[in-house]
């Protein structure tokens, strides 16, 4: 087998940009401004039919019998599926597949999935759920991580390893003889909770099986080629029997990143009644399907010298998986491995337990793995600072990891933005002036961070590239690009069509970007661990060059000239010596054509693998091509006596290597800054204490545990207009050499510096830690009273010795 | 067996495409209203909601169903001018109405202000929201405008905007198009 890799490094461009890192508008955005765009649920076929799951209302149980024969009778019922009909098990991560579309032994959490029905409409398949009798045993349910570790009771009976989902424990360096060595050391306990992506367009899949050997499904993913692999999979198809077409999307955050129950539900359905199926989620269901940020508890211990630098970090981490592996084998890893930059330690030790739960499944919300770890170390910094009467912004740049440089778990780190966006925010949110100076509830914090563009491995072994695009040309001059990645709305086909147009001297609304097509668009891997500018972008700039070259070598015969003589820009072809002579685009498609025949080509993309990690067991996990870096600043108004907490401002500064598209970047920084406030503040996506249903109005007898809180996106609260404060959203600029045009990630880094800052603001406002996460207003006032009575204590025995 | 019933059903039924194709007899209401300037008239089953009349019986599906509560603010159109929740609006409320959707903003392929503006400040980005938003915005430009206001304040048009939930932009874009629109529009 003859392997072609390509693994570029282009160098930083320096030239004059005619389309890269102007403002354009968003491809397809006037689609989604009129109405026209069709996402997953305005789409129906002619006699489509209606799914909708029946769920288990216990958090534990083993299934003894499921009869749907009343279910079946019903007038209007199509079709009825239920788990032992799909059993293959699967999972996003193929070394853990430990889920069944449907539930066909035990339920693991409430809501989790068992039987599904096909309907003429919704109201007769919810109808006909209830006509479903389910037989459960119930078994206790173990609804955290230390009643999971606690128990004999194992969720996954076949798990080797009790309750626990993964374990990670890795040791850089001698932690111990460096915390010995240490001047100060800083300890202290965190506890970050769930929540979950909640993107407005609840998941949809609808699916039509035509009898000729092709099931179509349009699903609301961000990864369409993992859930071709699984849907053949669970439903014993081949690959080219099925094709998946991913429709514009209603937001994803993670939230959509591997296949959910629906998907082979409506697939199974139409499979068996030959009718298509569509199937779409309530709100409640959003919340059951969950993915969203694992709750971890953190004990953190950092020893550091008098100056400050960073000699040891010890971490030791619970993480809460839910019911599920999902992608935990990788958040496993993240929770300690994606620690170790913009700062350098000397030494590094994490141990990490992701311990099954009877909840719903946690997963990669943006961020995925390293927000939670990171609140942990930046208010650990920040305690260091106080201790060390360093500000701490100087103890951040202090600790700075550098550039061109390797971590201390091994991975090669390029260009570096991050000193310049400390000194961004440090400008913009005048911290010297008022940092530590502001009266007595006002003040501000500040944290760093860092993220993948990508990360180096797909999630299942392959020596195949990671990204693959084909480009057309066409006469009227415009380009086709076709590209399996997701636009999730992040404005992934805009990045591509902005790369095309530089190369092929067109303007972005020139080009045509069909995506999310298994059957139309070669593999990308999808919208996951902010891959897709740094990846796809490597494979669309290798064929929009291929296919510029042509063009000019096109024009360059005709004008007897050389092709360094001709330049594509601005819908032309021209002279680079003579600005005069220049011919119209089409025009220069057309001579192309001509010689070279129709005129396409494909770019494809794989990562680097040799020597950018170490060689450890797990070291490739998290290592990435090129990483962002991101420092935050938070400005907060806190009312000590009631608790509540105003974000003022919020000053984001973010290195994306080169922003392609401006007005994107700025989009992913003010929305990931938004998403981080109100998981700081505000979202838990936490259970109902035993007994109560959601609302807490009703007891029910004992043994109905694991219930969720708040599942309609009012009991959640996401922030509304007012709840969200300014933010200045700062680009920074490093290109990297690993990076299209230097590019990096924009979409996950900018938020992980936020809750970190928004709690150390907190404490230069009015003095007290909140180390458990979200910070509410109880927990203020219950440290401001905890302050007072320790500094009542202190008066009375500070008289007492008087006396 | 089943499928047969349902094709016969289907056979005496034109209107195949609607999922309501083989409903059991029930109360069917005829709705007449003006939609986006055009007089229409539906027949809808009596509990169906505004936004089922709109997405399934008409077919326009600009408007969104983010939650079917009335918690998000995807499925927001305007009757007789004001925003209303569709979701949670009864179909029959819209008779002899006004019902104004994404649909018909802009007219004969001209883009409206805030179309524009949405474009052109990068307000739009998964676009799930963004017809519900632009359906309140448009509604407090026209009060504003009738009531002869002149100013608009960032803080009007976050309280506008404020039953309107995006989870993409933090809504600063948002602010901004409404803002470039008003200025447009005035």
């Amino acid at each position: 087998m003859v392997k072609k890799k390509q693994n570029r490094e282009s160098e930083p461009v320096a030239e004059d940009f005619r389309v890269i890192g102007k403002n354009h508008g968003k491809v397809g955005a006037m689609d989604r401004l009129t109405g026209v765009a069709k996402y997953t649920d305005d789409l129906s076929l002619p006699r489509m039919l209606h799914a909708k799951i029946l769920r288990s209302p216990h958090a534990h149980a083993r299934i003894l019998n499921i009869d749907t024969s009343a279910a079946e009778a019903l007038d209007g019922v199509f079709g009825v599926v239920v788990g032992s009909e799909m059993p293959t098990r699967y999972g996003v991560i193929p070394w853990t597949p430990d889920e069944q579309a449907l539930a066909a032994d035990k339920a693991r959490y409430v809501g989790d999935a068992v039987a599904a029905v096909a309907a003429r409409d919704e109201e007769t398949a919810n109808a006909a759920l209830k006509l479903i009798d389910v037989e459960y045993e119930v078994l206790e349910p173990l609804c955290s991580p230390q009643a999971a570790l606690a128990s004999p009771l194992k969720i996954h009976e076949n798990n080797k390893k009790g309750n626990i989902s993964k374990h990670v424990k890795l040791e850089f360096g001698e932690v111990d003889n460096n915390l010995k060595k240490a001047d100060l050391i800083i300890e202290g306990h965190y506890e970050f909770h769930g929540t979950n992506h909640a993107a407005i367009e609840p998941h949809c899949a609808l699916a039509y099986y035509d009898n000729k050997d092709l099931l179509t499904i349009w699903s609301s993913t961000q990864v369409p080629h993992y859930l071709h692999r699984e849907l053949a999979k669970v439903l014993v198809l081949e690959t080219r029997q099925i094709r998946v077409i991913q429709p514009p999307l209603g937001g994803a955050f993670g939230a959509k990143s591997e296949p959910f129950d629906l998907e082979f539900v409506a697939a199974k359905l139409s499979m068996k009644t030959g009718l298509p199926v569509k199937c779409l989620y309530t709100r409640e269901e959003v919340f059951f399907a969950h993915r969203g940020r694992h709750p971890f508890s953190m004990d953190y211990r950092m020893g550091f010298d008098q100056n400050g630098h960073i000699l040891a970090v010890d971490a030791q981490t619970i993480l809460d998986g839910g019911a599920y592996s999902s992608f935990g084998l990788v958040t496993t890893y993240y929770s300690g491995q994606l620690l170790c930059s913009p700062y350098t330690f000397d030494t590094f030790r994490f141990e990490s337990t992701r311990v099954y739960t009877n909840k719903p499944t946690c997963g990669p919300k943006r961020g995925h793995g390293s927000v939670q770890p990171r609140f942990a170390i930046e208010v650990q910094l920040d305690k260091a600072a106080h201790a060390l009467g360093l500000d701490p912004i100087e103890l951040r740049r202090r600790n700075f990891l550098g550039e061109n440089t390797r971590t201390v778990n091994g991975f090669v780190v390029g260009s570096n933005g991050f000193p310049e966006c400390l000194d961004k925010i440090e400008e913009a949110s005048r911290w010297r002036e008022r940092y530590d100076k502001l009266p007595y509830g006002r003040g501000l914090g500040v944290a760093g961070s860092t993220y993948i563009s990508g990360t180096n491995y797909c999630v299942y072994p392959s020596d195949l590239p990671q990204a693959g695009v084909q480009i057309c040309l066409d006469r009227s001059g415009r380009a086709r690009i076709f590209a399996g990645c997701s636009d999730i709305g992040q404005g992934s086909d805009t990045v591509l069509a902005v790369i095309a147009a530089e190369n092929l001297g067109l303007e972005v609304n020139d080009i045509r970007v069909v995506s999310a097509d298994t059957d139309l668009t070669p593999v990308d891997l999808g919208a996951y661990s902010s891959r897709i500018t740094l990846m796809m972008g490597h494979a669309c700039l290798m064929a929009a060059e291929n296919l510029g070259k042509k063009v000019r070598e096109a024009v360059a015969q005709h004008w007897e000239c050389s092709a360094k003589q001709v330049i594509l820009a601005g819908r032309r072809a021209q002279r680079l010596d003579d600005p005069e002579m220049f011919i119209p685009i089409q025009e220069a498609f057309v001579l192309a054509e001509a010689i070279y025949g129709t005129l396409g080509t494909v770019g494809y993309y794989d990562t680097p693998k040799e020597g950018v990690h170490g060689e450890y067991r797990g070291a490739p996990i998290g290592a990435s091509p090129a990483y962002s870096f991101t420092a935050h600043v938070v400005e907060v108004d806190v009312d000590a006596e009631t608790g509540d907490v105003e974000v003022i401002q919020i000053w984001a500064a973010h290195d994306c290597g080169r922003a392609l598209a401006p007005i994107l970047v700025e989009g992913q920084i003010e929305g990931s800054v938004y998403m981080g406030a109100a998981e700081a503040l505000m979202e838990n996506h936490e259970l109902m204490p035993s007994g109560l249903n959601p609302g807490g109005r009703r007891k029910h007898g004992p043994g109905l545990e694991g219930v969720l809180a708040h599942t309609s996106l009012l009991d959640y609260p996401i922030p509304t207009t007012l709840d969200t404060p300014d933010i200045a959203s700062i680009i920074v600029e490093k290109p990297d050499p690993r990076g299209p045009y230097g590019a990096k990630e924009a979409g996950e880094g900018p938020l992980h510096p936020v809750i970190p800052a928004i709690a150390n603001a907190i404490y230069d406002a009015i003095g007290v830690r909140i180390d458990e996460l979200p910070i509410t207003p109880e927990k203020i006032v219950a440290a401001v009273q905890a302050r007072e009575e320790e500094n009542m204590k202190g008066v009375r025995h500070a008289s007492a010795s008087a006396l | 067996m089943k499928q047969n019933i349902h094709i016969e059903q289907k056979r005496d039924n034109p209107s195949s495409t609607s999922p309501d194709f083989c409903h059991r007899a029930r109360q069917v209401e005829i709705v007449s209203f003006v939609l986006n300037s055009e007089p229409c008239q539906v027949a809808v089953p009596s509990h169906w909601t505004l936004l089922e009349l709109l997405r399934y019986a008409i077919g326009l599906t600009g408007s969104k169903q983010g939650c079917d509560k009335g918690d998000c603010g995807a499925c927001t159109v305007r009757l007789n001018g004001q925003p209303v929740l569709s979701c949670i609006t009864l179909a029959l409320d819209a008779t002899e109405q006004h019902i104004d959707t994404v649909e018909g903003l802009g007219m004969g392929g001209t883009p409206h202000p805030l179309q524009n503006a949405f474009e052109e400040c990068g307000a739009t980005q998964c676009g799930f929201c963004t017809p519900g938003m632009m359906m309140s915005a448009a509604a407090l430009i026209e009060n504003k405008q009738k009531a002869e206001q002149t100013n608009i304040s960032r803080l009007e048009i976050a309280t506008a905007l404020g039953g309107n939930l995006c989870r993409c932009t933090g809504y600063r874009k948002i602010l901004d198009a409404v803002e470039r629109a008003w200025a447009e529009m005035s």
